[in-house]
């Protein structure tokens, strides 16, 4: 449609000395064309006006923010405490938002003795409380799956089973993000907004994340979750201790991810599904420690990789008594 | 103008020819405004849902955690298809120098180039956050090449857009000067465009079959089965086209290239069902962990079967689509050739959308069974796009004609 002007010159230069009528009936169409074409590029802002609202949220230096591992100190500094005010103004909370990093010489494992584990779910609603999650989807990163003894195949087993637990014909199998060594995940997102940290924790850069979701696809442990929607937490249920890399609210349209709750782990607390279960069934720890409870467990016990044929490398193992 | 002697620079008379191009191909009777109207409003609206799907998150899709790509992703690879399959007009004009088919293998380009959009619009609407678009370009984002299959598809899909571009702009240009084109300047990039029209299908189907946690993409068939489809699903579309321009503008293209297409999809089609049966065979025979998405897929799982009328549809189109195009009434221009090629696009539709992409996620990785079906709104957005890809289309389509038939020159207002 913008071609009404090049070509009017063009006409004009060349066809100057020609019949007067016809270049007016050419102008009348330049100008009918010309008509059209502001009209379509009218009706074409007015249905893309939505886009406004969505601008709103998003500041400019939000849109310019670079990738967490290219900020200076300054920056990230400057990036938190955005954040936090975010944060208050749109949640009423008041939270603190740490960068926390890893402990050098740390390689974190987490292992489940299915013996003991019962099903009783206060791990998921562990998670659910502690990292943020959006109330009205019951959001976790664990999900719980009763398995029928004398089977590891999960397609007899069930995530909506109710009632009371341990069913006797049923054990119970918790799954969540494995911090694989070889994770799928972080070879396929475009944009690296995922990776790998040295303690083995894989962390999504929320606010670099485009939301394309093939991480999720690529996921054989459906630890992956999307953002559908903006994230609703009530002001007095918000947990104010967070971490940029972890537990902080999440912005609409990103993908998140169990962090091992880095908030907690690297500041020498356990995971809080670890804390939160009551049969004892999960243990953590740092793997390169000789003396560690879980190195131990790892050398002794009979130990299950789940879905290990896929070369993902877990740091993740399921064990017996 | 351009063809009078005085000396012109290509910076010049290049824009002067665009210039010249969209006027005439915005030209038109009735019935042309009439359509671009429909295609403009039925753009606006889809522009309207993805707006307000931005808006409002994309809770306003039916995707879940459970089917996290739908009707965008399934809608991207059969584009992604589409312009795979103008190739097979390519490769007879230059690889075998048929003469005829060389004289309409431009139409074959358009379709491709219009066809790459769309497939650029459909991956930009399934974005969660399409304001951090600029984060995917190569400089000043953060580009995972070459980890990342989707950033492979990035390169090779533009790139293809580029090339096409690059030679139906040179040609139609020279066409235009009355001067004849240099092999150099074009020929190049035609045999290029040979091997890369391969490659944006094969590396879109690494995009799926590379993941080992979903056993129905995990396959090896998957590339070539991408392949024999789209060419089907690319000649068809073209025979409609060659059919709608001989109606519309009176540009009879020859006999023969259809012809020649009839034969490619016959062939390309018999494979494509081969490899098909071939691959639900051993799935179903060894009944493996690969079972369960295409039971789902063709017989339902635990009482959910929302796929089934789907891939069954699509199997019907496939078969009867396939049987028409071996009777002989489907070398004639009849109607049993237009039919053949409505039940093939469509059934390939059905077959490399929803049938490729929605199974791959149910069960899911813990086998849970989450069905999806797409909103009001995903079908809008969709809609949008091909209402984009066809004006896009016809635009060029108009373009081609007016300098094949001369009407650049002789149509010009003041005469």
């Amino acid at each position: 449609m913008t071609s009404t002007d090049p070509c009017n010159s063009q006409q004009a230069e060349s066809k100057a000395n020609r019949s007067l009528p016809i270049v007016e009936n050419f102008t009348r169409r330049a100008a009918v064309k010309g008509g059209f074409a502001t009209l379509g590029a009218a009706a074409f802002v007015a249905a893309i006006s939505p886009l406004r609202q969505a601008a709103k949220s998003t500041t400019a230096v939000e849109f310019m923010q670079r990738h967490y591992t290219e900020l200076s100190p300054e920056q990230k500094a400057n990036v938190i405490s955005r954040l936090e005010a975010e944060t208050k103004e749109k949640y009423g909370a008041d939270v603190t938002i740490a960068d926390d990093r890893p402990i050098p010489g740390t390689k974190f494992v987490y292992a489940i003795n299915l013996s003991v584990c019962n099903g009783n779910g206060k791990c998921v609603e562990a998670c659910h409380k502690e990292n943020n999650h959006d109330r009205s989807t019951n959001q976790s990163y664990i999900r719980v799956i009763e398995m029928p003894k004398g089977t590891m195949d999960m397609e007899k087993g069930s995530t909506t089973y109710s009632g009371i637990v341990p069913k006797d014909d049923k054990f119970y199998l918790p799954v969540q993000c494995q911090q694989c060594d070889e994770p799928p995940c972080v070879d396929v997102c475009p944009v690296k907004a995922t990776w790998k940290e040295e303690d083995g924790i894989v962390v999504v850069d929320y606010n670099w994340c485009i939301g394309c979701r093939y991480c999720e696809a690529a996921c054989p442990y459906h630890a992956r979750r999307f953002n559908w929607k903006q994230p609703e937490v009530p002001a007095e249920e918000i947990n104010p201790d967070q971490s940029y890399l972890s537990n902080r609210v999440r912005p609409v349209g990103v993908v998140e991810k169990c962090t091992y709750c880095l908030h907690r782990t690297r500041r020498g607390k356990l995971p809080a599904c670890l804390e939160a279960c009551p049969t004892g069934a999960r243990v953590f720890g740092n793997i390169l420690d000789k003396n560690s409870n879980i190195r131990w467990i790892l050398e002794n016990k009979r130990v299950y990789i789940l879905k290990e044929e896929l070369g993902t490398k877990p740091a993740f193992f399921y064990y017996f008594d | 103008m351009s063809s009078s002697p005085v000396k012109q620079t290509a910076i010049t008379s290049y824009p002067k020819f665009i210039g010249r191009a969209l006027w005439l191909a915005t030209e038109g009777s009735f019935a042309f405004y009439a359509w671009m109207t429909v295609l403009t409003a039925v753009f606006l609206v889809g522009a309207n849902a993805w707006a307000n799907q931005v808006a409002g998150g994309m809770i306003t899709t039916n995707m879940t955690d459970h089917v996290s790509w739908g009707l965008y992703i399934a809608n991207f690879t059969f584009c992604v298809g589409l312009a795979a399959g103008g190739v097979m007009m390519v490769i007879p004009a230059y690889l075998y120098d048929d003469e005829e088919m060389h004289k309409v293998v431009i139409i074959g380009e358009a379709v491709a180039i219009a066809a790459i959009v769309m497939c650029t619009l459909s991956v930009v609407v399934d974005l969660g956050r399409p304001d951090r678009f600029w984060h995917l370009i190569p400089g000043i984002g953060k580009f995972n090449w070459p980890m990342s299959m989707l950033t492979w598809d990035v390169i090779v899909l533009n790139g293809y857009l580029l090339i096409n571009l690059h030679v139906v702009g040179y040609l139609l240009y020279m066409r235009y000067l009355g001067r004849k084109p240099n092999v150099w300047w074009y020929l190049p990039f035609v045999f290029l465009s040979i091997f890369w029209a391969i490659s944006i299908h094969t590396v879109t189907a690494f995009l799926y079959c590379g993941l080992g946690g979903r056993p129905f993409w995990n396959s090896a068939l998957l590339a070539p089965r991408f392949l024999a489809s789209a060419f089907v699903s690319g000649p068809a579309f073209i025979i409609l086209v060659m059919r709608v321009l001989r109606v519309t503008t009176g540009y009879a293209a020859p006999t023969g290239p259809a012809r020649t297409l009839i034969q490619i999809i016959r062939v390309a089609m018999t494979i494509n069902l081969l490899m098909l049966v071939s691959e639900i065979f051993t799935v179903l025979y060894t009944g493996s962990a690969h079972a369960a998405p295409l039971n789902y897929l063709f017989f339902g799982d635990h009482g959910k079967n929302g796929l089934v009328p789907w891939i069954w549809t699509a199997i019907g189109m496939n078969l009867v689509g396939t049987a028409l195009f071996f009777t002989p009434a489907a070398l004639e221009r009849s109607h049993v050739r237009i039919l053949a090629c409505l039940l093939v696009i469509v059934g390939i539709w059905i077959e490399k959308g929803m049938g490729l992409i929605v199974p791959g996620f149910i069960p899911s990785t813990l086998h849970e069974i989450v069905e999806y079906s797409p909103s009001l709104l995903e079908w809008k957005v969709v809609a949008g796009i091909w209402g984009l890809g066809l004006i896009i289309l016809t635009l060029s389509l108009k373009l081609i004609v007016n300098v094949f038939t001369d009407r650049m020159h002789t149509d010009e207002p003041a005469t």
